[in-house]
């Protein structure tokens, strides 16, 4: 074909970026920082770039290669239940823009010192950007798995970032109970295959109604035991143990981009929940259901809220905030009703930008205090680096170094507050609104259903309970210590946070038209026809080169009939 | 055959899920390892066990769906091997460097009291 058009390649791109970009900075010898860096951000950038396109093309940019606003690609050229697609609709879209824009927050502060920790941060920061990009892109299941491994086998390495035994520690654990996960979710994968002989999302969402009962049994089995997976990832209760010391022990900037990861598993939940709510009269199977997600989402809450109050380091607390979001989230969508999932979304990416921002901010705050300083000491000493807690003496950084450093941490710290609790006037205030408004929207409100009290309880007694740890903190931190040092703080590590900051300023100055998309992409969750039709139907293909077409006819067998007749037997 | 096949999973599964909950690293990861099996062979299974047949489609069979192996499964179990080795690997290093830096091979880097 000669009209061969490069802009229906672009959902692949969100992949081949970082997967690119990482493999060549893995070609330059690790004293070559220059160019790794440079490689870095084009590549953070362009991803960025492609993840605003792809936001575009989900709100129907794109009518004449996609009219309705989801975008499949078949990869190879394979038709869709026989092949892997990626598909794009806004959820998707929203997910990778707000992965995108966190990896580079995370990415330009680790370039003030904390790449230099050890080997290949460069390329694992890019390959945990695949893996996190392509579990948000992918329409099947085992290639969602691959995709997660991906991911994780990145986290595993960025976990340990700058070693020391708090990382060593806290990684084992990590480790062994996220490869039991994976083989949880292998095993949810393969059952859910031998019963319905697909393993592509849309196409399973379209035969499981037809399922005669005895495998249906087996199905909501399969799904069951995928949903746990689902929910180990998403750091809900009782399997986020894991979460709190691996999460405070990483270095910041990799802690930072790992509160999205929770959400990987929340997104997974959401699209198979989509998908397999109309697979039978009573719903999607166990887990993805209402009533489970509610209870689990309560608990997790809970575990968040009394976290927060009882940690003593700003990371330790940023991270029982990831829980409680998780909670929270869990809870929302637990509770179901119209307007949640746009109302649930709109908390995921305000929470998101917040705990990320925290993170890199709390290990800023650290630098005040003496007594804070003991995992950050043990990494400097490794790799034979200077003190950098030490004022007096130069720090060997290159950059500009900001004024007022304490007036910042000061003011970042508050903003993080403010959004973590949900207090005005930033994001956080307007993302736990319209969740509690959604849950009141659910009925009349003269038979409001107690599940619809007990949400409230929880969201505004676990804002309360982080209002009160917050503020135990800030005043310990800021106002108590005599021994306050006032750090030296570059601007690119200061610039990073200030504008994850800023950008929920402005998601809460712009929440009309960010509700907007989202209410758009809650209602495609909520009438999955749309994306099944979009996969399976009228997926444009990518053009054939002819030589294969031409291997094709020498066979003279329709591959893909072929592939079909092996599908019909296992079903 | 069935029987003789769940019945090697159902004990590698068991054995598995038991080494994890020890406190040793080495018997954590050979938990995994077992596990690791016990899953391989499930996903095998899910493409009825067959002897045999083949998974590639030939000019004498042609369309005759009972002379064939289902070719997923044997694929999928491919890439679960791949990944679960490298992974379990990584596990492998990251125990010896918590061993060395902790000086025992209990799992949280420090001895419960007896």
């Amino acid at each position: 074909m000669i009209d061969f058009n490069w802009a229906q390649h672009l959902p692949v791109l969100p992949i081949v970026i970082p997967l690119v970009a990482g493999a060549a900075m893995l070609l330059f010898a690790e004293a070559r920082r220059t160019e790794r860096t440079i490689i870095a951000l084009c590549a953070t950038l362009a991803n960025l770039a492609a993840a605003v396109a792809l936001a575009w093309v989900a709100s129907g940019g794109m009518p004449e290669i996609w009219p309705d606003g989801i975008a499949v690609y078949l990869l190879g050229g394979w038709q869709a239940p026989f092949g892997i697609v990626l598909v794009v609709d806004r959820l998707s879209a929203v997910m990778l823009m707000l992965n995108a824009v966190l990896a580079l927050a995370s990415l330009v502060y680790a370039l003030a010192r904390w790449k230099k920790m050890g080997p290949h941060f460069q390329s694992l920061f890019q390959f945990l950007v695949m893996g996190i990009n392509g579990a948000f892109l992918t329409g099947d299941l085992f290639n969602l798995f691959v995709f997660v491994e991906v991911l994780l086998a990145a986290s595993y390495g960025l976990a340990l970032h700058g070693l020391g035994t708090p990382r060593i520690k806290a990684g084992l654990h990590y480790i062994a109970v996220n490869l039991a996960g994976s083989f949880v979710f292998l095993i949810g994968v393969s059952l859910i295959y031998g019963v319905s002989g697909t393993l592509n999302m849309a196409d399973l969402a379209a035969r499981v109604p037809a399922l005669n009962d005895g495998d249906r049994i087996l199905f909501e089995t399969g799904a069951a035991i995928l949903g746990v997976a689902f929910l180990l990832k998403a750091g809900a209760w009782p399997l986020n143990f894991w979460l709190p010391s691996t999460y405070s022990a990483a270095a910041p900037p990799v802690a930072a981009i790992f509160s999205i990861m929770t959400k990987v598993g929340i997104y997974a939940l959401l699209r198979m929940g989509s998908l397999l709510s109309a697979s039978s009269p009573a719903g999607a199977p166990a887990p993805f259901s209402d009533g489970w997600l509610f209870g689990i989402g309560l608990a997790t809450l809970a575990l968040g809220a009394a976290g927060m109050l009882a940690a003593q380091q700003p990371q330790r607390l940023a991270a029982y905030c990831v829980i409680a979001s998780s909670g929270t989230l869990l809870a929302a969508l637990g509770l179901g009703g119209a307007g949640m999932k746009s109302a649930a979304l709109f908390y995921l990416v305000s929470s998101v930008l917040a705990t990320g921002a925290f993170f890199m901010l709390s290990e800023m705050i650290e630098r005040t205090q003496r007594f804070g300083e003991n995992v950050l000491a043990l990494t400097f000493e490794t790799f034979g680096l200077e003190d950098p807690l030490d004022p007096s003496r130069p720090d060997d950084v290159v950059g500009i170094v900001i004024p007022a450093a304490m007036a910042f941490l000061g003011l970042s710290f508050a903003g993080c507050a403010l959004l973590v609790t949900g207090l005005p006037p930033l994001s956080g205030f307007v993302a736990k609104f319209l969740i509690l408004s959604a849950a009141l929207d659910t009925a009349p409100l003269e038979r409001v259903p107690l599940s619809v009290w007990v949400l409230w309880i929880a969201v505004l007694g676990s804002s309360l309970v982080g209002v009160i740890a917050l503020s135990k903190m800030g005043v310990r931190l800021f106002w108590s210590s005599d021994e306050i040092v006032t750090p030296q703080l570059h601007l690119i590590e200061a610039a990073p946070v200030a504008v994850l900051l800023l950008l929920t300023v402005v998601l809460a100055a712009g929440a009309g038209p960010a509700t907007e998309y989202l209410n758009l992409a809650g209602n495609s969750l909520s009438s999955p026809q749309e994306y099944i039709d979009a996969v399976l139907g009228n997926g444009v293909p990518p053009p054939s080169s002819p030589e294969l077409r031409g291997i094709e006819r020498m066979e003279g067998i329709d591959i893909i009939k072929g592939i079909g007749i092996i599908e019909e037997v296992v079903r | 055959m069935e029987i003789i096949y769940a019945l090697a999973i159902g004990v590698l599964t068991a054995s598995g899920v038991w080494l994890l909950l020890r406190p040793r690293t080495f018997q954590v990861i050979m938990g995994l390892s077992l596990l690791s099996y016990a899953v391989n062979l499930f996903i095998f299974g899910t493409g009825r066990l067959t002897m045999g047949l083949v998974p590639i489609i030939d000019a004498f069979r042609q369309a005759d769906a009972s002379l064939y192996d289902d070719p997923v499964p044997q694929a999928l179990v491919l890439t679960a091997i791949v990944i679960g080795f490298a992974t379990t690997a990584l596990f492998l290093v990251v125990l010896l460097a918590s061993r060395g830096v902790t000086d025992t091979d209990h799992v949280d880097g420090e001895e419960s009291e007896p």
